[in-house]
C-alpha cells in the first residue's frame, strides 16, 4: 500500500515534526544531548506514562476518557509494596494480583459506562477518588520495596553499548506499544474502537459488538494502569499513596499531542508513543538548559497542547465542510 | 403468480402501542427482482411495518413468511443473517474509516490471527466496481458525497448477501444526478433478483422506479397496485383517503389558472428563491391581510419554504423583496428584525419551553428582540401576557402557570401569542393545529382569519386540506420540493389540489 498525505495523518505528521524539531534543537544547543543514552532514558523515565498512554489511546479513540489512571498507579504501587513488605508475598504473585485487580477495576467502570449509560468522565472521576482513597487506606506513608526477586527484575537489562542500558521497565513500555499497534490495526477489537468513537449509532446498526468493545477498552486500560503501577514501583523501588497526582492529565496530553482526536474515531498508538517521547524530551531539554525551573515543562506542554487542539479543530472543520 | 417468486409475505400483521393501533392487519408481499414502493402519509404505519419486519419491534399478531418459511426476528442484527438489509435516510457508516473497511467491518477476513488488509481492499475494489463505481476504497468514507456513501452502504448490504434491500427514504438528501445514479444501481440489483422495498415521499420517483405500490393509511392496508396501472390521481386519493370518483379530470384544467391576488398591498415578493438540494426555485407573493396556504404531501417542501423565508436555511439563489425593497434574510435574527414571526411545526421541541410560565413564554420573543439589556418590567410583562391570554382565549388559571400543565391547543396558542406580542407584519404558521383537539383547532382557525383582517400577512402550512381551504385566500400547491401552482377563489377545492399534486407535467 502506498502512503498518501491523507488528511487524517496530518496530526500524526505534525507530532513527528515537533519531535524532530525539539530533538534537533537540543542536539545543536547542548553537547551530549544527541546520544543513545539520552534517547534510551526517554523510554526509561517515561515508561509508566507510556504504558498508560497506550491504554488511554484506545479509550479516547472509542470516544471515552479515563481519569482514574493516576490514582490506580498509586493504589497498585502501594498495594504491591504492602503485600511484599508487610505480608512477605512473593513479588511475582503480588504483581499478578495487582494486574488482575486493575483489569477488574477497569471492567467495572466500563460496565457502569455501558449498562447504565453513564458519562465516562463521571464514572472515571469516581474511580479516581476511589482508587486514591484506597491507596491511603492501604498505607499513609511510602513503603519501600526490597526483595531479591524485585532487585533481580530491576537489575535485569540489555546493554546497548555506548554506556546505554535498556532495563526491564523500558522493555515493558516497548512491548506494550507493539501489542497496542497490533491490537489497533490487526484485530476486530481495535477496529471496533474506531467505529464506536466515530459513530456509535452506526456501529450499533452495523451489528458491531459495541457494549463488549467498550467494556474491553476500559478493562484493557485498567490492566495497563496497573501494569504502569508495577513499572512505577520498580522505577522508584517503593509504593507511595500520593504518587502520580495529576498523571491522568499528562497522559491525556501525551495522547492528544500524539495526534489522537479527543472527539474519538481517529488516532494511532504509534502517535501516542511519539507524544510520550515529546513530553520526555521537553523535560530533558529543560534539565540540560539548567537554569529554568522544571515548571517550564508544564508551560511548554500547555502551549503544545493548545496548538494541537487548534490543529484538530481546524482539521475537523475542514473535514465537515466538504 | 409464481409462488416461488415471493420473498417476503406479510399476512395480517398487527402492532399496537399504548393507545394507538399502528398496524391493523396489514398485508405486504415482496417478490424476487421487483422494486416495491411503500406509500402513505405521516402515521400511515410505513416505518412501523419496516421495524416489525427487521426485528426492531415484535408484532402482536399475524404472520411473516420469508421464502415460504415462517420468519421471526428478535433483533435487527439477526436480519442481516437472513439477507435482509435496511438503509435509512441518515447513512449508517463509520465516517472516519475507509470505504473498504466500512464494507467489511465486523466480518473482516482474517489470516494468521490478524486482519487481512490486502484482501479487504481487493475485495472492496471488486464489490464497488460491480456497482459501476470508481473510487479509492482506502480513503475515509467521509471524504465522499452523500450519494457515494449511500452506494457504499448498499455495497456493504450486498456483501452480507442481501436478498432483500429496504430503502427508507434514501433519496431525500440527494440531488437529481445522484438520484439517477442510485436508480441505476437499483435497476441492476433488480436484475440480479434482489427484492427491493422502497419508501419515499417523492411521487415522481415512485413512478420512475417501482413495479408495484402498496398503500397504507392510518395503520391499515389500503391495497397493492401495479405501478403502471395505477393513475397518479388514484394513488394520491388512496393515500389521503378520498374517493377519486368525486373529482373529475376536466374541471380542474381551467381552475388551476392563477387568479389575480386579492386587492391589497404586496408585503413580500419572492423571485426564483431556491436552495440546492432542498427546494427548487419558486416565486411567491404575499399581500398584507392575506392568508397564503401551502398544501402538499409530507416532504413536499412546505416546511423548507418556510425555513427559507425565515432565514433558518440560507438560500442559494433568488431574491426577496419586502414592500418593494430588496432584502436579504440571512438569519432568523434578521427575519425577526423585519418583523417576521415563525411558529415551528414541532412545538414540543422547537417552540414551547415547558418549565417556564405562560407569561415568560409569551414575552420570550419580544424580550429577545429588545435585547437582554433592556428587560421588560414585570408590570409590562404581565400586561402583555394578560392581553394575549384574553385575546387568544388561552385557558390557564393564571399567567404564572407552567406551560407544561396546559393542553396542547393552549400551548399552541401560547406560541402564537409569543409571536403576536412582537407585533409582526408577517406570520408563518407551520402545522399550528397538529395534535390538538377539534374545538381548539376551530378556535385557532378563527384566530388566523381574525388576524388577517387586521392586516397581518400569514403563511399557513397544514397537512389537512379542509383546513387550508377554509383558512386561506390563496393556496400554493407543492410536490417534490417544487411549487406546482397557485389556486385561489373557486379553484380552492380538495379535488383540485389533489389533481395538481397528482399531475405529471405542471410548469411551476
Amino acid at each position: 500500500m502506498k502512503l498518501r498525505l491523507n488528511q487524517k495523518n496530518i496530526p500524526l505528521l505534525a507530532t513527528i515534526a515537533v519531535f524532530l524539531l525539539i530533538y534537533l534543537a537540543g542536539s545543536v544547543l547542548y553537547s551530549n544531548f544527541f546520544s543513545l543514552r539520552v534517547f534510551v532514558n526517554l523510554f526509561i523515565d517515561n515508561a509508566f506514562v507510556g504504558v498508560i498512554a497506550i491504554g488511554m489511546t484506545f479509550v479516547i479513540i472509542s470516544g471515552g476518557i479515563d481519569l482514574s489512571v493516576g490514582s490506580v498507579v498509586a493504589f497498585i504501587g502501594v498495594l504491591a509494596a504492602k503485600m511484599m513488605h508487610d505480608f512477605g508475598v512473593h513479588p511475582l504473585l503480588a504483581f499478578s494480583i495487582c494486574l488482575g485487580l486493575g483489569a477488574m477495576f477497569g471492567m467495572i467502570m466500563g460496565s457502569l459506562i455501558h449498562f447504565f449509560e453513564l458519562p465516562p468522565f463521571l464514572v472515571t472521576l469516581v474511580g479516581m477518588f476511589l482508587a486514591r482513597g484506597l491507596a491511603f487506606l492501604v498505607s499513609l506513608n511510602a513503603i519501600p520495596i526490597k526483595h531479591p526477586a524485585v532487585n533481580a527484575i530491576i537489575d535485569f537489562g540489555i546493554p546497548l553499548g555506548f554506556r546505554a542500558w535498556l532495563p526491564a521497565t523500558a522493555m515493558i513500555f516497548i512491548a506494550v506499544t507493539l501489542v497496542g499497534i497490533y491490537l489497533q490495526h490487526f484485530t476486530r477489537f481495535g477496529r471496533n474502537t474506531y467505529a464506536i468513537g466515530s459513530s456509535e449509532q452506526s456501529a450499533i446498526l452495523m451489528g458491531l459488538p459495541v457494549g463488549r468493545t467498550k467494556i474491553l477498552v476500559y478493562t484493557f486500560n485498567g490492566l495497563l494502569s496497573a501494569l504502569a503501577g508495577v513499572v512505577y514501583s520498580l522505577y522508584t523501588s517503593s509504593g507511595y499513596p500520593l504518587a502520580c497526582v495529576g498523571l491522568e492529565l499528562d497522559v491525556i496530553a501525551a495522547v492528544v499531542i500524539g495526534g489522537t482526536l479527543l472527539s474519538g474515531g481517529s488516532g494511532y498508538v504509534a502517535g501516542t508513543l511519539i507524544g510520550v517521547l515529546i513530553l520526555g524530551l521537553i523535560q530533558t531539554f529543560i534539565t540540560f538548559q539548567g537554569t529554568l525551573s522544571s515548571w517550564w515543562t508544564k508551560i511548554v506542554i500547555g502551549v503544545l497542547l493548545f496548538i494541537f487542539i487548534l490543529l484538530q479543530r481546524y482539521l475537523s472543520k475542514a473535514g465537515a465542510g466538504k | 403468480m409464481d409462488r416461488n417468486n415471493v420473498l417476503i409475505d406479510i399476512k395480517r400483521v398487527s402492532k399496537s402501542f399504548p393507545g394507538v393501533l399502528a398496524l391493523d392487519q396489514v398485508d405486504f408481499r415482496l417478490r424476487r427482482g421487483e422494486v416495491h414502493g411503500l406509500m402513505g402519509e405521516n402515521g400511515a404505519g410505513k416505518s412501523t411495518l419496516i421495524k416489525v419486519l427487521t426485528g426492531l419491534y415484535q408484532r402482536d399478531d399475524g404472520e411473516i413468511l420469508f421464502e415460504g418459511e415462517p420468519f421471526s426476528l428478535s433483533s435487527p442484527q439477526e436480519a442481516a443473517v437472513h439477507g435482509l438489509s435496511t438503509l435509512y435516510q441518515e447513512i449508517n457508516l463509520i465516517p472516519a474509516l475507509s470505504v473498504a473497511e466500512n464494507i467489511y467491518i465486523g466480518r473482516e477476513p482474517m489470516r494468521l490471527g490478524r486482519i487481512d488488509w490486502k484482501q479487504i481492499n481487493g475485495d472492496a475494489r471488486q464489490a464497488i466496481r460491480r456497482l459501476d463505481l470508481d473510487i479509492d476504497v482506502t480513503q475515509p468514507v467521509s471524504s465522499y458525497s452523500v450519494a457515494i456513501q449511500q452506494l457504499v452502504a448498499i455495497t456493504r448490504s450486498l456483501e452480507i448477501s442481501a436478498k432483500v434491500l429496504i430503502l427508507d427514504e434514501p433519496t431525500s438528501s440527494l440531488d437529481l444526478a445522484e438520484v439517477a445514479q442510485l436508480f441505476k444501481v437499483i435497476r441492476k440489483l433488480k436484475e440480479d433478483g434482489i427484492g427491493i422495498l422502497f419508501v419515499t415521499h417523492f411521487i415522481d420517483q415512485v413512478y420512475e422506479i417501482t413495479d408495484r405500490i402498496t398503500v397504507l393509511r392510518n395503520g391499515a392496508f389500503i391495497g397493492e397496485y401495479e405501478t403502471n396501472k395505477l393513475p397518479r390521481i388514484e394513488l394520491i386519493a388512496h393515500m389521503l383517503g378520498k374517493d377519486p370518483e368525486t373529482f373529475s379530470l376536466e374541471q380542474t384544467a381551467e381552475k388551476t389558472k392563477q387568479e389575480k391576488a386579492k386587492a391589497g398591498q404586496t408585503l413580500l415578493e419572492v423571485k426564483q428563491l431556491e436552495r440546492k438540494g432542498s427546494m427548487t426555485a419558486f416565486d411567491l407573493a404575499i399581500n398584507k391581510g392575506e392568508v397564503l396556504g401551502l398544501a402538499g404531501l409530507l416532504g413536499s417542501g412546505r416546511t423548507e419554504t418556510a425555513r427559507l423565508l425565515f432565514g433558518i436555511d440560507r438560500s442559494t439563489g433568488g431574491s426577496i423583496r419586502l414592500e418593494g425593497e430588496e432584502t436579504v434574510i440571512s438569519s432568523p435574527r434578521k427575519a425577526i428584525s423585519h418583523l417576521f414571526a415563525f411558529c415551528p411545526e414541532n412545538r414540543k421541541e422547537e417552540g414551547i419551553i415547558e418549565d417556564l410560565t405562560v407569561r415568560e413564554n409569551i414575552i420570550l420573543a419580544l424580550q429577545a428582540r429588545q435585547g437582554i439589556f433592556r428587560p421588560l418590567s414585570g408590570r409590562r410583562q404581565s400586561e402583555i401576557a394578560e392581553k394575549y391570554i384574553e385575546l387568544l382565549d388561552i385557558k390557564t388559571p393564571s399567567d404564572s402557570q407552567a406551560v407544561k400543565n396546559l393542553s396542547g391547543g393552549n400551548q399552541q396558542k401560547v406560541i402564537i401569542a409569543r409571536w403576536l406580542a412582537t407585533e409582526p407584519r408577517f406570520l408563518i404558521l407551520d402545522e399550528p393545529t397538529r395534535g390538538i383537539d377539534v374545538g381548539a383547532k376551530a378556535e385557532i382557525q378563527k384566530l388566523i382569519l381574525g388576524l388577517s383582517e387586521d392586516g397581518l400577512a400569514i403563511l399557513f402550512i397544514s397537512s389537512e386540506l379542509e383546513e387550508v381551504i377554509a383558512c386561506c385566500d390563496r393556496i400554493a400547491v407543492l410536490r417534490d420540493r417544487k411549487i406546482l401552482s397557485e389556486l385561489s377563489g373557486e379553484a380552492k377545492e380538495e379535488a383540485t389540489i389533489m389533481q395538481v399534486i397528482a399531475s405529471k407535467d405542471v410548469n411551476p
